[in-house]
This record gives structure tokens, C-alpha cells and sequence, in this order.
């Protein structure tokens, strides 16, 4: 009997978290109880992008979506769905539409996403080639080795205008050119796979979700370029993402599609993955290539660029994993089409870790140009909790803040650079009005401390200090002249750090700095906290007028500071008090007050 | 050659491909400051003052790593450029410890000399040391890593220059920091005491531990007959510190400096390498024409190179010769031979050598043999930078000694093969000009033997000597030597005739003119004016040949009868053993 029905179960690594692992064995058990597995199949695949809800499944050909679905879930849906043709209305994505809704048309913002990175994510069962065979997988890699020219696969990348997806933008055609055209007798392949911007995980679950797709990629890339070795630098915290990529290297070797005499073309490449210790510098390409060499990693200046010397100092292709898994899109339905989606100077889709205090957390792909209203209203939801926007960050620790003001910013490189942030890997941060600005520039100048590699000056001790002075603003005992000293500092990193890291590791405060100037006065000149989240700034008090003396505050308080007789007001002894908040989150009757 | 042209700050510049623009810069007159470059060394890129401005390009370039390349235009100095390496110089010093006063490098060092050029007045981002011990396990070399400025100097000297990977960068960030690898301490590491390390520090963060109290002390003791030598490179070199150009011979001053230090006795290591070619070139005859050991011979005289071979390359233990380097000979003389002839008690001998090397320090007391004496037979021995502190601070007016002053006779009249000691290839030549004459009875037809002359790592050569081809190889900068080794090492398992039967190993490059103990600053340049200095020596000398010294002749005549006696086998012989890489 053949199929009728698919059960697509995420198998992201935030969905697995959440019980998906137990929610996909319980779908099984029941629907052998049901007797139904002949014509069901249950397939686990990668990331739907709905991290926010997971664990998600995905129910053909009918295209009901479930979210939240917990393994206890898996009986009804297998009795009523499955067996009875009754979706289970509670389970459903978003209870607010119709059945019908829900069934025809993709969920909320799907209609403004656009998927080639993520073509195969939540669609096909990553650790099965064939599944990607079938959507048209190594197709592109047939067609390179058969019909194109090292010249015409430069030529179409070219045409579709892709830029790295790193970050810089570099235009990927001339890195491949250059790696071509580099004279050696040996060249490498690199896929850089180290992502590491707090908040992002778009390479994780594209990895995780289509490994194959960055391996046919990586050997069009060595076919263009003339290398024979591959290699897949990524973080040894992405076990998941490393399991699928060994699954899919296994595969695609016994297949032919890896090793020697690929397709019978007598070209042989074959790649090998490297594991990173989670160092952020390694994303940067030069400490990430002394890294995979097994020594420290840490950059070293350009040029020479890693496409005339790079991994064992020979020519080196080296991108990103987003960068890869637009290319065999790219050579099947060629240049021109790709070119065609996004806007002129940045064609092509992107995609976005979309995280913070927004509706609908989780992955999503859009066209270039697409503003930033629309993502954070259209597809995220808008803010959580019916609160007021305040702002969001792009590019995580390297990027910049971008204002209510800015929201019809449409985003590409260029639109991003120009208002003080940059396109990062894709993290997208979203802060509500409770966020305090200062304190998300020392969260950054922090995580940047820790992660710079020591090597330069200006970055390993410029990190500390803008950090050490973003301390002293949180805690009221910043001066107006540490604001220009913050300027003095950042800007030197800025002109003068050796790598990206350091370059762009003041962006963060410079940008608040810029479109929040009131919010570190405030801190300063008041010492006050506008957001009431620098604890050194903030005090709690009990107004003895409301307090009726329930004594609920100071049963919550944890370190037992709140004082008072029942059915008295109570008080709060200031000296111990740690402002946590708990007294303010207790009062049922509004007496806690934050100033 | 390729040439490109450019302009920096308007002015035309026209360079080889490759040269960076920080040495294009210099053609025009123009200093762009740096701090982590050094030209002995890859550029390091870590400390980004020597930022500057390329037409057309949005960032800045470091001066030191970017190539100078056709039609650029280079802007090196402006306000903006300014304000960014104060703001680098400023960050520096503010992990930098204040204490200059009590610091070796106290007038010396580069971080000072910048922070005077910038006119840094103000300490806007405070202070933040970090509270890291000293490590002075060597006895030769102090790592402070509080002063350390990171900018990778040491770790890559030790690393690509010298092969012996006893530094290395430890930990990350902020907390990054300069320490043998796996944290032992350096004398558990694989360090060899080249000092390399202390001579290319642009601070006092690695420097030689120093022995100037304890000479002092004996200086003043009425009690110690205090008796000193120097090394043949300290000559050419001590004066650079005193305002004279590198190279400029300074015998004669620096034998007036020494006796008005105090000293009883002024001797020349000159006479101890003299000593050294005639047990050394015996022992190569015994090995070339006799069989009696095995070839290659390879030369023993530097310490650095002796202990990096017991714990690198201990497979040569057998090659190497016996000799003892010439200091420790004049040494073992001073209180054996000197001490009978003059009538003293050993005991009350307080021997001191001023070499130009931090090894020696570890040298005088690396086994049983260098208290052949049955004293130790050097007591202290000095670095040339100690010597320049001490002449400095006992008030003497060293540009303004007189020049003709005469060495101590018994161990001190030297011929010119005793002085090119100093240089690269010097051992080789020295041996070799009396080897010949041991073998043929004949002078050299030229006493130059310039292919084994210059900086090129590794040098080679071939001569006939009595009808026989001798073959020999000389390499300095210890990273050099594994080429050698390896060439012997495939012929050994091949079964095949040894390619070299003579291998002289000098660990510094330029050999001991470029020792780690001589004034700062060197560069090739001034390694080869060193050298040229050394020449000139050898070049004016009455006898240019080690056997040719009538001291040397008296010494056999009067005391160890023949080269490779027993008594020269007590005195001025040692052995070699496999020691561990990592005592730890």
C-alpha cells in the first residue's frame, strides 16, 4: 500500500529540546497501535522556523500545521487526523483562523518570506539523500560537472550579483575568481559553519535542516576552482548539525557524489570537517583557517587574501553556509533568475534569527529589501505583550541598534551600514521599552571581552574599557566626559583593530549611543534608568497608602528585607535589598512602585 | 628587481615589490611609528599604531604588514591618524605597570620612547595590571608578564627564528599572556637561555637576570683577586651604547673600563677560542684522517646550541665536540695555570666573563665539569648590556679612555682566528686555517673563507686539504640547524658517505655579534657592521692563525703539554646527555 499521509515532525534543535525527540517516537508507537503504518509515515526534518512554538508538525498532503504539540498530543492526532480525517482544532498553529485558513495558506508571515537557503528546511528528512534528490538535489552539481565551464559557473555567479552572507558582503564571484585564477597546485574549499553571534543559529539549522545542500555546493566550488579538498569548519557545540553533515558526507560518497570519479567526470573532492572550540574570532576567516591548521585562533592582516593564501597557505575559497546553500539554486535556475529576487544591489533572500521580545520567534527568510516593519510586524507578530518598540539590533555584537524612526528602512548591506549597523550573519534582536540601552551595550561590550582572542591592542584592551566604562554609566557613577571617552575608544577600534571582531565590537555603544544619547544621559546625569534595569540605579518602594498589609512581598522576598506588621504597610530595609523585583511582581494591589 | 612607485604624503617614493611601507616610508624621511614590528621578523600586525591612510580604501592599513604597491597613495600623518595612536599608546600604558624608575629597560624601551614622542601627559583609562609572578627559574632570563605588551616578538623569535617553541601565547583576551606552553616554568621548558627572546622585547618584560651585585661585592672584597674576560663580540658592540656606531673596536677602552672597575686581571676569551681551535682542530684531524669518532665534528662553543642538541637533537651526541667553549677554558686556567704562576689560592679567585650571551649565565654551571678547577671555574658571567650599566654607574668617562690599553698577559694575547669566534662562520674559519696547517704543514693559500661569511642561515663549502675534500657547513639562528642535521640524518639511514665532516652551530643569528645579550637594537644592518668590526680585528692582527700564538705555544710548552693531553682533557673537556624537552 502505498503513503497517504506524511507527518513532518521538526527536527531543529529548539523542537528536539522541547520534548521532540519523545513526541516523534510517541507519533510511531501510535500509529502502529492504529494499524496504520502502512500508509503513514512519520518524517523528521530540519527547522521550520517557528521556534517560538515548537515542537511543530506538519501534517500532508492536507498542510495542517500543529504547534506546541506535546508527546502526550501524539494519540490524538494519529486517532482523530489521521484515522478519522479530523484535524485536531486545539493543536492547530493559530487558533485565531479558520481550519480552512490554516490549511491552504501558510502561517502568519509565511506569505512574506521567500525560501531559497531555506528551501529544504522543515520539508525534507535531512539524513536522507534521497529526500533531497528528489527536490532536485545534486542536480546543479550534474550540471556544472556536465555542461558548464569553471568560466561559466563564475560567470552565472556573477549575474546573480550573491554577496557573502558572513556579514561583509563580499561579492562571492570574485573570491571564486581570484581562487580560480590563483596559480597552485593545490586548493581548498572552506565552508565557514562557526557561527557564533549570540541569538543566531541560521547556519545551525540550515546545516542541521539540508547538510547536502552546503556539500554539493562546496564541491561545485571545488570543481570551479580546481580544489579537491573540502573542509566544514563548525562549532563542536552544534552536535546535531555536525551528526546530519556526517550522515550526509557518508551518503553522498556512497552515492558517488563525493570521493573520486564524481558522476563518472574523473573529478575527484571530498570534504572533512573540523571542529571548532567555540571561539567567536574563528568566524572571522583568518583565525578560523589558523584554527583548522590546529593553531590559536587568531587572525592575521589581509592581504594576502585567503584566495591566494589560505588554508596551508594555498589558494582558499572560502564562505559561509548561507553563503553555500544559495549556490545550487543559483546554477539551476541561473543567474539571471536570482538577480531578480531582493533589490539590485543586494540580490537574494536572507535569513534572520528573529529573537527578543517579539511575537514570533524563529527562523525566517526574506527577499532583500524587505523592511524592517515588515519583518518585525508582518512576520514576527509585533512586540510581545502589547508593548512599545524600541528598537533592534542587527548583527549581534558587531551591529548597531536601529530605531522606531528607521523601521521602513528596507534592509540590505548598504541601507544597514548607512544607519551604524551592519548585516551580521542574521541575529535580529528585538527590544521593547522595558530594554535599557546602555545595558544592552555593555551586554555586548562584555560578550566581546570575553571573546576577543587578545591578539591587537585596540580590541583586547579597547573591549575592557568600553566595558569597564559602560559599567560605571549602569551604576550611576559615569561622567559626560566618559561618554567621549567611550568615543575616543571605540573610534580608534574601529579605524585600528586587526579583525572584524574588534573592528565592529564598539558598534553596539556607539550606535545606542547615537539614537539613545538621552537614555545615557539619564544614567548619568540623573542616575536614573529609564528602562528600571540598571539595578544600581532603581529603587523599590511600598506606598503605605495602597499596602494593606497581605505580607504576600515579603514572603516572596528572597533575602527576607521587606518589614512590616499583617494588615500594616510594610517597608522595604533598602540596604539589603537586591531589586529583583519579586515584591513588585507580588502586589496584587498596585502599592510596589520601581523609580 | 620589480620596483614600484608611490607617494607617501605627496612626496615620490620607488621601492622593490614586496618592501612594506613602513621601511618605503623611511626612504622619504618619514617615521611611522610602531611598536610590535621588528625587522627580523614576520610583521605580527598586533599593536596597530603604524595605522595609515591608502587612497581609495576605507580602512587603514598597517604600515608594517601591507606591502608597498604601484600608485599608491599613502597619507602617514594627520590629526585623525594621530588621535588614533594615542588613543592605542594611552590604552597600552593603561595595562602597562608606571614603575620606569626600577625597570631594566628604564631609558631603553620602546613603549617609553612612544609615550615621550606622543607627549603622553594623562592617564584617561586608568590603570589595570594584572598580577602575574615572575618567573626566574633559568637563572639566565626574568619573565615579567605583567609589563608584557603582547606584541608577539618573543613567542615568534623563540618559535620561527629559533625552533625552540619555549614561549608561547596562553590563555585568551584579556588574559592572554606570554608563557612556556602547558604553564611550566621556563627552566622546566624546552628554553635554551638564547635570550633571543630579552634582545627583541620592546619592554622590560623578558631581560637577563642580573649578576652586577654579586661583581660588586667581589670587587670590593679585598679579599678575591677579581679577574675578567671578554668575549670576542662584546668588542665591536659595548660602544654602541656609549654613542659610537656598531662595529667600532673598543679593545683597548674596554680593557680601561675593566681595571678601573677594579679588576686585578683583564683576559680575552679571544686567547680561550685561540685554546679552543687547537683541542678542537686536533680532534677533528683525530676524526678526519685518523677515524678516531665520528663525523661530522660539530662545534660545542655555544651554550644554547650544546643544550638545545641534549634535548633536541641528542642523536649527535657523538659529533660534538668535547671542547669546552673558550670562556669556560680561560676559566679552568685562571684558577689552575694563572693561579700557580702567580701564587694564589684558587679559592680567592673571582672569575668573571663578559660575554655577549644570556646562555653563559646557564653554561658555568651546567655540569661537574665546568668546576674542573675544583672551584667554579667562572664565578659570574656578565652580559655586554650589564657591562655598559656598570662602566655607566662606577662614573667612568668611556668615550674618553684611552684607546691602546694592553691585555693581561698568560690568557690574554690573541691571534685573529681567536676574534672572528664572535661571527658566524668565525669557528670554522678558525679551525679550519689551522686544521690545514695540522694537516699540510701549510698556510691556507687565503685566509678568508668567504663563502662561510655572511647571514645566509645555512653556508656550505667544500676545500682541499692535503689532497682531500673537506666538507663543511655552518648555520646560525637555531631554526637553521634542523636543515643540516636532517641532510646527516638521511645519509646516516641511507648508509651513505656524511654529507659535511665539519659543522659549526651558532644559536643567534649573525652568530654571537647578534648574541642576546648585547646592546638592544639589533637589526641586520647593525649585525653585519658588528661583524665588519670583528673582521677588521682579525684582518690587523700579527698572527692570524691559533697555533700561530706564541701564548697558546707557551701554554703547551709550559703546562698541558699537547692538544687532547690528559691534562687538556681534565681541564678543557666536557660531555654531553639527552635531557628531557620538558623537565616537567
Amino acid at each position: 500500500m502505498a503513503i497517504k499521509t506524511y507527518l513532518l515532525v521538526c527536527g531543529g534543535a529548539e523542537c528536539k529540546n522541547a520534548h521532540g525527540t519523545e513526541l516523534h517516537q510517541a507519533l510511531q508507537k501510535e500509529i502502529a497501535n492504529e494499524g496504520v503504518q502502512a500508509e503513514t509515515q512519520v518524517v523528521r526534518t530540519g527547522c521550520f522556523g517557528l521556534c517560538a512554538q515548537g515542537p511543530i508538525v506538519k501534517v500532508l498532503p492536507d498542510g495542517t500545521l500543529y504547534a506546541n504539540v506535546k508527546p502526550g498530543d501524539a494519540r490524538e492526532i494519529v486517532v482523530e487526523h489521521i484515522a478519522k480525517g479530523q484535524p485536531v482544532q486545539r493543536l492547530l498553529y493559530n487558533p485565531a483562523k479558520s481550519q480552512e485558513t490554516i490549511r491552504l495558506a501558510e502561517p502568519t508571515g509565511y506569505h512574506k518570506q521567500f525560501r531559497i537557503v531555506l528551501r529544504n528546511c522543515g520539508v525534507i528528512d535531512p539524513e536522507k539523500i534521497e529526500d533531497y534528490i528528489a527536490r532536485d538535489g545534486y542536480a546543479a552539481l550534474a550540471k556544472v560537472l556536465t555542461e558548464m565551464t569553471p568560466d561559466r559557473v563564475v560567470e552565472e555567479l556573477r549575474k546573480s550579483g550573491l554577496r557573502g552572507r558572513g556579514g561583509a558582503g563580499f561579492p562571492t564571484w570574485l573570491k571564486w575568481k581570484f581562487t580560480k585564477d590563483a596559480a597552485s597546485d593545490e586548493k581548498y574549499v572552506v565552508c565557514n559553519a562557526d557561527e557564533g553571534d549570540p541569538g543566531a543559529y541560521m547556519d545551525r539549522s540550515t546545516v542541521e535542516g539540508d547538510p547536502h545542500s552546503i556539500l554539493e555546493a562546496m564541491t561545485i566550488a571545488g570543481w570551479t576552482v580546481g580544489a579537491q579538498h573540502g573542509v566544514v569548519y563548525i562549532r563542536a557545540e552544534y552536535p546535531l548539525a555536525i551528526a546530519h553533515l556526517e550522515t550526509a558526507l557518508k551518503q553522498s560518497r556512497e552515492y558517488g557524489l563525493l570521493g573520486k570519479n564524481i558522476l563518472g567526470t574523473g573529478f575527484d573532492f571530498d570534504i572533512e570537517i573540523r571542529l571548532g572550540a567555540g571561539a567567536f574570532v574563528c568566524g572571522e576567516e583568518t583565525a578560523l583557517l589558523a584554527s583548522a591548521m590546529g593553531e590559536r585562533g587568531m587572525p592575521i592582516p589581509r592581504p594576502p587574501f585567503p584566495a591566494v593564501s589560505g588554508l596551508w597557505q594555498k589558494p582558499t575559497v572560502i564562505n559561509n553556509v548561507e553563503t553555500y546553500a544559495n549556490i545550487p539554486v543559483i546554477m539551476l535556475r541561473g543567474g539571471d533568475w536570482f538577480a531578480k529576487v531582493g533589490t539590485p544591489k543586494s540580490p537574494g533572500t536572507k535569513v534572520f534569527a528573529l529573537t527578543g521580545k517579539i511575537n514570533n520567534s524563529g527562523l525566517i527568510e526574506v527577499p532583500m529589501g524587505t523592511t524592517l516593519r515588515e519583518i518585525i510586524y508582518d512576520i514576527g507578530g509585533g512586540i510581545r505583550g502589547g508593548k512599545k518598540f524600541k528598537a533592534v539590533q542587527t548583527g549581534g555584537p558587531s551591529g548597531g541598534v536601529i530605531t522606531a524612526a528607521d523601521l521602513n528602512t528596507p534592509i540590505d548591506y548598504e541601507h544597514l551600514q548607512a544607519l551604524g549597523s551592519i548585516m551580521g550573519s542574521g541575529g535580529m534582536i528585538v527590544m521593547d521599552e522595558d530594554d535599557c540601552m546602555v545595558d544592552v551595550a555593555r551586554f555586548y561590550q562584555e560578550f566581546c571581552v570575553d571573546e576577543s582572542c587578545g591578539k591587537c591592542a585596540p580590541c583586547r584592551i579597547g573591549t575592557r574599557t568600553l566595558l569597564n566604562l559602560l559599567e560605571q554609566i549602569t551604576v550611576g557613577k559615569g561622567t559626560m566626559e566618559d561618554l567621549a571617552k567611550i568615543k575616543e575608544v571605540g573610534t580608534a577600534m574601529q579605524k585600528a583593530a586587526l579583525c572584524g571582531l574588534g573592528q565592529t565590537a564598539p558598534n553596539p555603544v556607539l550606535s545606542t549611543m547615537t539614537y539613545f544619547a538621552d537614555e545615557y544621559e539619564a544614567h548619568i546625569r540623573d542616575h536614573r534608568c529609564p528602562a528600571g534595569k540598571c539595578k544600581a540605579l532603581v529603587t523599590y518602594t511600598i506606598d503605605p497608602e495602597k499596602c494593606i498589609g497581605c505580607t504576600l512581598c515579603a514572603r516572596r522576598c528572597p533575602v527576607n528585607t521587606i518589614r512590616g506588621e499583617r494588615q500594616k504597610p510594610h517597608v522595604i530595609i533598602q540596604d539589603n535589598c537586591i531589586k529583583c523585583g519579586e515584591c513588585l511582581h507580588a502586589c496584587k494591589f498596585g502599592a510596589v512602585s520601581r523609580k | 628587481m620589480k620596483m614600484v612607485k608611490l607617494t607617501i604624503n605627496g612626496l615620490p617614493v620607488e621601492v622593490p615589490e614586496g618592501v612594506n611601507i613602513l621601511n618605503a616610508a623611511r626612504q622619504v624621511q618619514v617615521k611611522i611609528p610602531s611598536l610590535c614590528y621588528h625587522p627580523d621578523l614576520p610583521p605580527w600586525a598586533a599593536c596597530g599604531i603604524c595605522v595609515v591612510k591608502v587612497k581609495g580604501l576605507n580602512k587603514l592599513v598597517r604600515a608594517c604588514a601591507a606591502p608597498a604597491a604601484e600608485g599608491q597613495e599613502i597619507i602617514t600623518h594627520d590629526s585623525e591618524l594621530f588621535a588614533i595612536r594615542r588613543t592605542i599608546i594611552e590604552l597600552i600604558l593603561s595595562t602597562h605597570p608606571d614603575d620606569c624608575l626600577q625597570c631594566p629597560r628604564n631609558q631603553n624601551c620602546e613603549l617609553q620612547r612612544l609615550a615621550a614622542e606622543f607627549g603622553i601627559r594623562e592617564a584617561p583609562y586608568g590603570k589595570r595590571l594584572r598580577d602575574l609572578p615572575e618567573d626566574d627559574t633559568t637563572g639566565s632570563l626574568v619573565l615579567n608578564p605583567e609589563k608584557c605588551i603582547l606584541c608577539g616578538r618573543c613567542a615568534a623569535v623563540c618559535q620561527d627564528m629559533q625552533g625552540v617553541w619555549a614561549l608561547e601565547f596562553i590563555g585568551r583576551g584579556e588574559n592572554t599572556r606570554i608563557a612556556p606552553a602547558a604553564d611550566v616554568t621556563l627552566n622546566e621548558s624546552p628554553c635554551i637561555k638564547c635570550g633571543q627572546c630579552s634582545a627583541h622585547c620592546p619592554v622590560g618584560a623578558i631581560y637577563e637576570h642580573s649578576h652586577a651585585r654579586e661583581v660588586y661585592a667581589a670587587l670590593q672584597n679585598p679579599a678575591k683577586h677579581c679577574v675578567v674576560q671578554i668575549a670576542p663580540a662584546v668588542r665591536v658592540a659595548l660602544g654602541e651604547d656609549f654613542g659610537y656606531p656598531p662595529g667600532t673596536l673598543l679593545t683597548g677602552k674596554i680593557y680601561a673600563a675593566l681595571r678601573r672597575l677594579g679588576f686585578d686581571a683583564v683576559f680575552d676569551t679571544n686567547f680561550g677560542a685561540d685554546l679552543t681551535i687547537m683541542e678542537e682542530g686536533t680532534e677533528f684531524v683525530e676524526r678526519f684522517v685518523h677515524g678516531k669518532g665520528e663525523l661530522p665534528l660539530i662545534t660545542s662553543c655555544c651554550p644554547s646550541w650544546t643544550d638545545y642538541m641534549e634535548k633536541f637533537a641528542p642523536d649527535f651526541i657523538h659529533n660534538f665536540s668535547t671542547a669546552k667553549s673558550p670562556h669556560a677554558m680561560v676559566g679552568a686556567l685562571t684558577k689552575t695555570y694563572y693561579a700557580e704562576k702567580m701564587g694564589l689560592d684558587p679559592k680567592d679567585i673571582f672569575m668573571v666573563s663578559i660575554m655577549p650571551c644570556t646562555a653563559k649565565k646557564f653554561e658555568i654551571q651546567r655540569s661537574a665539569e665546568m668546576s674542573s678547577s675544583g672551584q667554579q671555574d667562572i664565578d659570574i658571567s656578565l652580559t655586554t648590556r650589564e657591562l655598559c650599566r656598570m662602566i655607566k654607574s662606577a662614573g667612568i668617562d668611556f668615550r674618553n679612555l684611552p684607546e691602546d690599553e694592553r691585555v693581561d698577559s698568560l690568557l690574554g694575547e690573541y691571534s685573529g682566528a681567536g676574534t672572528i669566534f664572535g661571527v658566524t662562520g668565525g669557528v670554522m674559519e678558525a679551525a679550519l686555517r689551522t686544521a690545514h696547517w695540522a694537516l699540510t704543514k701549510e698556510r691556507l693559500p687565503s685566509m678568508e673563507l668567504k663563502e662561510i661569511r655572511g647571514l645566509d642561515g645555512v653556508k656550505e663549502a667544500t676545500l682541499q686539504v692535503a689532497g682531500k675534500e673537506v666538507r663543511v657547513a655552518v648555520a646560525h639562528c637555531m631554526g637553521n640547524i634542523e636543515t643540516v642535521l636532517d641532510r646527516v640524518r638521511a645519509a646516516r639511514a641511507a648508509g651513505k658517505e656524511t654529507p659535511y665532516h665539519f659543522i659549526e652551530v651558532m644559536a643567534c643569528r649573525g652568530g654571537c655579534v647578534g648574541g642576546g645579550g648585547q646592546p638592544y637594537g639589533a637589526t641586520d644592518k647593525i649585525r653585519r657592521q658588528r661583524a665588519a668590526g670583528i673582521y677588521r680585528d682579525d684582518e690587523k692582527s700579527a698572527q692570524r692563525c691559533s697555533h700561530e700564538n706564541p701564548m697558546i705555544q707557551k701554554l703547551y710548552a709550559d703546562y698541558l703539554g699537547a692538544p687532547l693531553s690528559k691534562k687538556s682533557h681534565q681541564l678543557l673537556h666536557t660531555h654531553y646527555q639527552q635531557r628531557k624537552v620538558y623537565k616537567r
